[in-house]
């Protein structure tokens, strides 16, 4: 009964979270476009998709994503092997951005945009070499960008220097990066963190923070997802000017 | 649709959720079998969550593609259509408030996808553990989707009006330097973050299809240049907003201090 009551909770917080789309979506259909809801069925059915995927998506952070993340912090602090744990943080970034599939969205589009702007010749073949490339070259900035991240942490730099500094980096590449680029850029940083690399970073970051002497787990460890959302801007622009 | 065909979606979507998650699978396993060596605490508590995650993402994605993406998207088509914005222009002009409504439903459909983006809430939950309890899971979530909202309806402005991108990001992130030497120290890492949480599952898909949507019907517009440029107004306005919430907090607990003693 008990285990019940806590499902049923928990599936209420879902749909309590869903709720606005709903609205937002009802309001403009309704009373703005002034048009029916078409296939009300289909809607209610996707509805219940959405709340019960969202219920256990939550029960499984917090049962498997959360603690690996936090494990394996604490694992690679007290085996004391930091060429590990840099490599370890390259793989997470690489790994989880290179078959992420909204930045194979992107960098589809961008080939598109690329050959309109005959950067690269028009035909199938090169647009997919450009596509293909402008992807590396985003999951090689994002490793990079944990990397950079987890040496932070240990480090106890404060982040607002590095943050700082990688916006100067992004308007001095704006200056010189072909124009067509830039939009690209700006939101390949957007679509390089999914829904399961970022609770896993965010645990690493924090598990790291918290197992280092005289690091404060709220002010070191957060910062990770906001490092790989600035270096593809900076490594994308590159990308523009050297193709 | 059919019951049958919503089976057979959803094992297709459980099939490449499993496939985007194989790589961290096999990062994490690897290198906890070859170079950390020691057996994971609560194996089997961990695998089922693993299995509770790919779950919950299939079906929230399918829901998604079967339920509000198709109208969300017709949605964003219909209100930038050339026919419904010269229903408020009396003379067939068009100019920057003919798009109001584009401009209300970028805020709206910017605030609504936030709230229900699971990464956001992820990054909540642990804020709110870290923080014990000082962050609050609803006010960082409703900071962060009033930011995306204002960045998306702001992005907006910038396509139907046609001015540089790199102006507001540029701005923007002049803003986030002066805010970042007034604002408590503990919130700058979190908030720095929510700019790359904002954006995944819900919200980059309705927000790609407004934008292409505008860049195609705006006169002078080119949907491979301009279409660009929203996600970027998503992830920069958070950093702000987040900041911006702390310090409010910290304001008001200040006076409440004052008033007591």
């Amino acid at each position: 009964m008990k285990t019940f009551r806590a499902i049923l909770n928990s599936l209420f917080d879902s749909l309590r979270d869903l709720l606005p789309i709903i609205l937002v979506i009802g309001f403009f259909q309704v009373l703005v476009l002034q048009q029916p809801i078409p296939n009300f069925g289909d809607i209610a059915i996707g509805i219940l998709f959405v709340v019960i995927g969202l219920t256990l998506f939550v029960q499984g952070l917090n049962m498997g994503l959360f603690p690996i993340g936090e494990s394996m912090a604490y694992a690679f602090a007290s085996k004391g092997s930091l060429a590990w744990l840099l490599l370890f943080a390259f793989a997470l970034g690489f790994g989880t951005t290179v078959a992420e599939p909204a930045l194979i969205a992107v960098a589809d589009e961008a080939a598109k945009v690329a050959a309109t702007g005959e950067v690269i010749e028009d035909s199938q073949e090169a647009r997919e070499s450009y596509a293909f490339g402008l992807r590396l070259t985003v999951a090689i900035s994002v490793g990079f960008a944990i990397v950079l991240g987890v040496f932070r942490i240990i480090k106890g730099w404060p982040i607002q220097y590095l943050i700082i500094g990688g916006y100067i980096g992004v308007v001095i590449m704006t200056v010189f990066a072909p124009e067509e680029i830039i939009g690209i850029a700006y939101d390949s940083g957007g679509v390089t963190t999914s829904t399961i690399t970022v609770p896993l970073v965010t645990a690493l970051g924090v598990g790291l923070a918290s197992s280092i002497k005289g690091r404060n787990p709220m002010t070191d460890g957060f910062g990770l997802i906001a490092f790989a959302s600035l270096t593809p801007m900076i490594f994308v622009m590159g990308y523009g000017m050297v193709i | 649709m059919h019951p049958i065909q919503l089976i057979h979606d959803l094992f297709f979507t459980i099939l490449s959720t499993v496939w985007d998650v194989l790589p961290i699978a096999a990062i994490i396993f690897g290198f906890q079998l070859f170079v950390l060596r020691k057996p994971i605490p609560n194996l089997k508590k961990i695998i089922t969550g693993f299995i509770f995650v790919l779950l919950g993402l299939a079906f929230f994605l399918e829901g998604l593609e079967a339920a509000l993406f198709p109208l969300g998207k017709l949605m964003a088509e219909q209100l930038t259509d050339p026919s419904f914005i010269l229903q408020g222009a009396d003379d067939g002009e068009l100019n920057w408030w003919n798009y109001k409504w584009v401009y209300l439903f970028a805020f709206a459909i910017g605030f609504s996808t936030t709230i229900a983006e699971p990464s956001l809430l992820a990054v909540a939950i642990k804020a709110n553990q870290v923080s014990a309890g000082s962050i609050g899971i609803w006010g960082l979530r409703i900071a962060v989707a009033l930011g995306v909202a204002i960045g998306i309806a702001l992005g907006v402005f910038r396509i139907v009006t046609g001015t540089p991108l790199y102006w507001y990001i540029v701005t923007g992130y002049i803003f986030v330097v002066i805010q970042t030497w007034h604002a408590p120290k503990l919130i700058i890492a979190l908030a720095y973050d929510s700019g790359g949480v904002t954006t995944s599952t819900v919200t980059v898909p309705l927000v790609a299809a407004l934008g292409l949507g505008l860049a195609t019907t705006v006169p002078g517009r080119s949907p491979l240049l301009d279409g660009f440029g929203l996600i970027a107004f998503a992830s920069l306005f958070p950093i702000m907003s987040v900041m911006a919430y702390a310090q409010i907090s910290e304001w008001q607990a200040r006076r409440r201090n004052k008033t007591t003693t």
